[in-house]
């Protein structure tokens, strides 16, 4: 285990290299640069030269990317160009969001999506199994964006019962030593802030795991419908077992096999950011980060963000692989 | 029995995760103390302000961005501003000032008894060390970038490191017994008014060094700011201090008991960045904020209707139809005159602008000094336009027609829109349109900049009520944009740029207006009023046409 894990972790290595070139060479293959976004409808030929030159970008690109990858293998992934801070400042200040919000959306998902899964599954043609159809056919079609505006619209403005912007009240004032709101209100024992905080997450994490609860919701109920329909379910049933027994040992543990698979790739994804729920939210995490600094051309956060995700990503998937040997012990002994 | 409780836990899953948390909550209390000033309301209060970004800096040299300098607006002041709502100068930390008689010599007379925030005074000698600063910028201080005000107004720096910059109209500076006396090294009329933007707002020498304002390390493509006085350590004289910043959360400004004035009538405003147009609207409907900028003109009636208060900006920008004289058929006057009849402009601003905007004669609002009322004037008249392609003697013109996509401004909220009611109308009187269409940013004003485009939608807000911002933008130097234009333009409005007698001026201007809309380099077509929106209670928000917004006199009602 020790072995594998190890291994995906070297291939980590070549994995960023030709990445960090893509990016270079995809980020300035782009009509425009920062200058143009920088000075907008102030731009001039001159001022928008002056500016290129200022941040080296009239240097043949070979040349500017030696100087940036000899720079980011000492982990350092340079300056903003348009809010002048380092990257990696910019990125320790925005990952938190994007993590409270994956955890939580995908909490949602999972809590509501693997029961109603189990149930219709196990029920199929019931109105649960009709319901939760229709649900995920529904979680899935409807655009997040729209999604988002509509809960914000009945649970802020017209019920006022939940907060829709931001990631805390903005007139409490507390510490944040870790950058995880709800934690470091736990962490500073000011729970009414880390309370505030989780209220902030209710809305966007609903609107950001709808789609894996219709996804999870589908794959749990497919993975249950099969696995009831095997041999050892029905010898199971036939030795006397319990339903409550066949059920936990023998149907819920099988099926959680692919379930597990869905939900690593999905958190992989989530923590990717989610441009438009962070939008609708105010919730300024790594999605509208990066965002907007394509529109920006902001060169140096693009890149520095895109080799952030891939480990990010490589790391959350690396995870679910090594969570397989808990739920299947075939997995563990191969 | 057992199956029907377990049907009703998932039923029930989603519903009760939701109304649990919220019925928890105790009811709304996101809100700022907005609501929570009660009785006592004129008074105190926090007022939550949501903006569409956080600042990049609050070291006013450094940015030209509205929401770094909304917020440098209420931490510093400078030497004049301009009269509330309007484009007049007047004084602030100047009590007075007086240029020399060859316009070279400007003696500021300061105001007693002022400090900065961290107690030390104000005086000539932190007037000079700041102008002192900006004049001898290096490196990436001097791109366009990060000082484009000190280069709009003063044009270069002690040591140019750029061969496309122009000698520093700024000279030096003199402090003197309560007097600031700069030199500049060519007359210039319009360097007053760009001295009350809050890119030359005066910070307190002691908090510039102690906190390295001007620490700029690394070299090429990686210059760092490394000084905290920008971020975390902004020193001025304004109503506000700063408590806290907190960048993609908020930003508290909490009033200065030492200011010199009448004091903030606010204890704090807080700065809520929301980048998304209707997430803002959604905030302030549901009293997350109790104020926002840039209301999308599409909701201003629902707003309106909803009992927001809507605060409009005198207008001071200019939409226009830019043509490129360089490129056939625009060389041709006539043609260039047959665009501007063909076009209705009042049909389009009746129809796609929101109330409150007015059909452009020329390149620049009523409200600045040396409008001219008596400007040529081109009516929607279809036959006449037939009649000047005749006469232009091109058969059948073609015109390439550019528009941006992916962009609302104040002066165009939606290109597409105005591109199809023109392209109607253009073909209507007998010419080819060929639509162009490019990202807005930084496509299309690549594009524009580079001269690539034959015509084009464009348009320009003002920085400073000073008639060299907007028609010396655009014409006082040859721009590969415009193509040539008549020789006379260009000096005609360097001569009054340099003009130190404001009546002089006044008529230079209005004579270059003329002038301007005789050659017709483009057809401006319509002036905005960009809006604001208020809950209601909320009181003394001022706004000016250049955006220089004072919240120390708001309150909570």
């Amino acid at each position: 285990m020790l072995k594998f894990a190890v291994r995906r972790l070297l291939l980590l290595i070549p994995i960023l290299f030709g990445l960090s070139i893509l990016v270079f060479l995809f980020v300035r293959a782009l009509p425009g640069g920062p200058e143009t976004a920088l000075l907008g409808e102030r731009s001039t030929p001159e001022r928008a030269a002056q500016v290129r030159a200022a941040y080296g970008l009239d240097r043949p690109v070979y040349e500017q990317y030696a100087s940036y990858i000899g720079k980011v293998v000492k982990g350092d992934f340079g300056v903003s160009i348009q809010t002048q801070q380092p990257v990696s400042d910019e990125i320790a200040r925005r990952f938190p969001a994007t993590v409270e919000l994956a955890l939580m959306g995908m909490l949602f998902a999972v809590v509501v999506g693997i029961p109603l899964g189990f149930v219709a599954g196990r029920r199929p043609g019931s109105w649960v199994d009709n319901a939760s159809t229709v649900g995920s056919l529904i979680g899935i079609a409807i655009p997040v964006f729209a999604l988002g505006f509509l809960l914000k619209y009945v649970f802020a403005v017209r019920l006022g019962w939940l907060p829709g912007t931001g990631r805390q009240d903005v007139t409490i004032t507390t510490e944040h030593p870790t950058g995880f709101f709800v934690l470091d209100g736990l962490l500073t024992g000011d729970l009414p802030a880390a309370w505030d905080a989780l209220k902030h997450l209710v809305l966007p994490a609903i609107a950001l795991g709808t789609i894996p609860l219709a996804i999870i919701t589908r794959i749990t109920r497919a993975a249950v419908q099969e696995v009831s329909n095997e041999d050892f379910v029905r010898t199971a049933e036939a030795k006397g077992m319990t339903k409550q027994v066949v059920t936990r040992r023998h149907i819920l543990r099988n099926a959680l096999l692919p379930v597990v698979t869905i939900i690593g790739l999905q958190t992989g994804l989530l923590l990717s950011g989610a441009i438009l729920t962070e939008t609708v939210f105010a919730f300024g995490g790594m999605g509208s980060f990066m965002a907007s600094a394509v529109f920006s051309r902001d060169f140096p956060v693009i890149q520095g963000g895109i080799l952030f995700l891939a480990v990010v990503f490589v790391l959350v998937n690396l995870l679910v692989d090594l969570s397989y040997g808990f739920i299947d012990p075939r997995v563990r002994s191969s | 029995m057992h199956s029907s409780r377990r049907r009703g836990v998932v039923a029930l899953g989603l519903t009760g995760l939701l109304v649990g948390l919220a019925g928890c909550s105790g009811g709304s209390d996101s809100s700022g103390d907005g609501d929570k000033a009660g009785g006592d309301a004129k008074k105190g209060g926090t007022l939550v302000f949501g903006t569409s970004a956080d600042p990049v800096s609050m070291d006013g040299a450094y940015v030209s961005d509205g929401e770094s300098l909304r917020v440098v607006r209420q931490l510093f002041e400078t030497l004049v501003t301009t009269k509330p709502g309007g484009t007049d100068i007047e004084p602030l930390l100047a009590t007075a000032y007086e240029p020399s008689n060859d316009g070279k010599t400007w003696t500021f007379t300061l105001r007693d008894g002022v400090k900065f925030h961290d107690g030390t005074d104000f005086d000539a000698k932190a007037v000079c060390f700041n102008f002192d600063r900006w004049y001898n910028f290096k490196g990436v201080q001097q791109s366009a970038s990060v000082s484009y005000y000190w280069q709009t107004v003063f044009s270069g720096y002690a040591k140019n490191e750029d061969a496309a910059l122009a000698t520093s109209l700024y000279k030096d500076c003199a402090a003197q017994d309560g007097k600031a006396v700069i030199n500049l090294t060519s007359p210039s009329a319009s360097f007053l008014s760009g001295l009350a933007l809050a890119a030359f707002s005066i910070a307190s020498p002691a908090a510039l060094t102690k906190f390295e304002a001007d620490k700029v390390t690394g070299t090429g493509d990686e210059p760092k700011f490394e000084g905290s006085f920008g971020i975390k350590n902004p020193v001025g004289t304004g109503p506000f201090t700063l408590e806290t910043y907190e960048p993609n959360n908020r930003l508290v400004l909490a009033r200065f008991d030492g200011y010199w004035g009448d004091k903030a009538i606010l204890d704090k405003v807080i700065f809520k960045p929301i980048a998304d147009g209707p997430a803002r609207r959604q905030a302030l409907q549901s009293n997350e904020i109790q104020g926002y900028d840039l209301v999308d003109p599409a909701d201003l009636a629902a707003l309106k209707t909803a009992g927001v208060q809507i605060l409009e900006r005198p207008a001071f920008n200019v939409g226009y139809v830019g043509f490129n004289t360089a490129k056939k058929p625009f060389d041709n006057l006539k043609i260039r005159q047959a665009v501007a009849h063909a076009l209705n402009r009042e049909a389009l601003v009746k129809a796609k602008y929101p109330a409150g905007a007015e059909v452009a004669k020329e390149f620049m609002p009523p409200e600045l000094f040396g409008y001219a009322t008596d400007v040529t004037e081109y009516p929607y008249d279809v036959e006449k336009a037939k009649q000047l392609i005749k006469e232009s003697g091109v058969a059948n013109p073609t015109l390439e027609f550019w528009y941006p996509t992916g962009v609302s401004r104040p002066y165009m909220p939606d290109p597409s829109a105005n591109f199809q009611a023109f392209s109607a109308d253009l073909t209507a009187a007998g010419f080819k349109v060929v639509p162009k269409s490019a990202p807005w940013n930084p496509e299309y004003l690549n594009a524009a900049d580079t001269g690539k485009t034959g015509m084009r939608l464009l348009g320009w807000t003002g920085d400073f009520g000073d008639p060299d911002n907007f028609i010396g933008t655009f014409f006082r130097t040859k721009q590969k944009a415009w193509g040539p234009l008549e020789a006379s333009i260009y000096t005609d409005l360097e001569t009054a740029r340099q003009e130190p007698d404001e009546a002089k001026r006044t008529d230079l201007y209005k004579a270059a207006n003329k002038k301007i809309m005789e050659f017709l380099p483009g057809v401006p077509y319509v002036h905005t009023k960009p809006a604001l929106a208020f809950a209601k209670g909320i009181t003394g928000y001022v706004p000016s046409p250049v955006s220089i917004e004072d919240f120390s006199k708001v309150s909570i009602g």
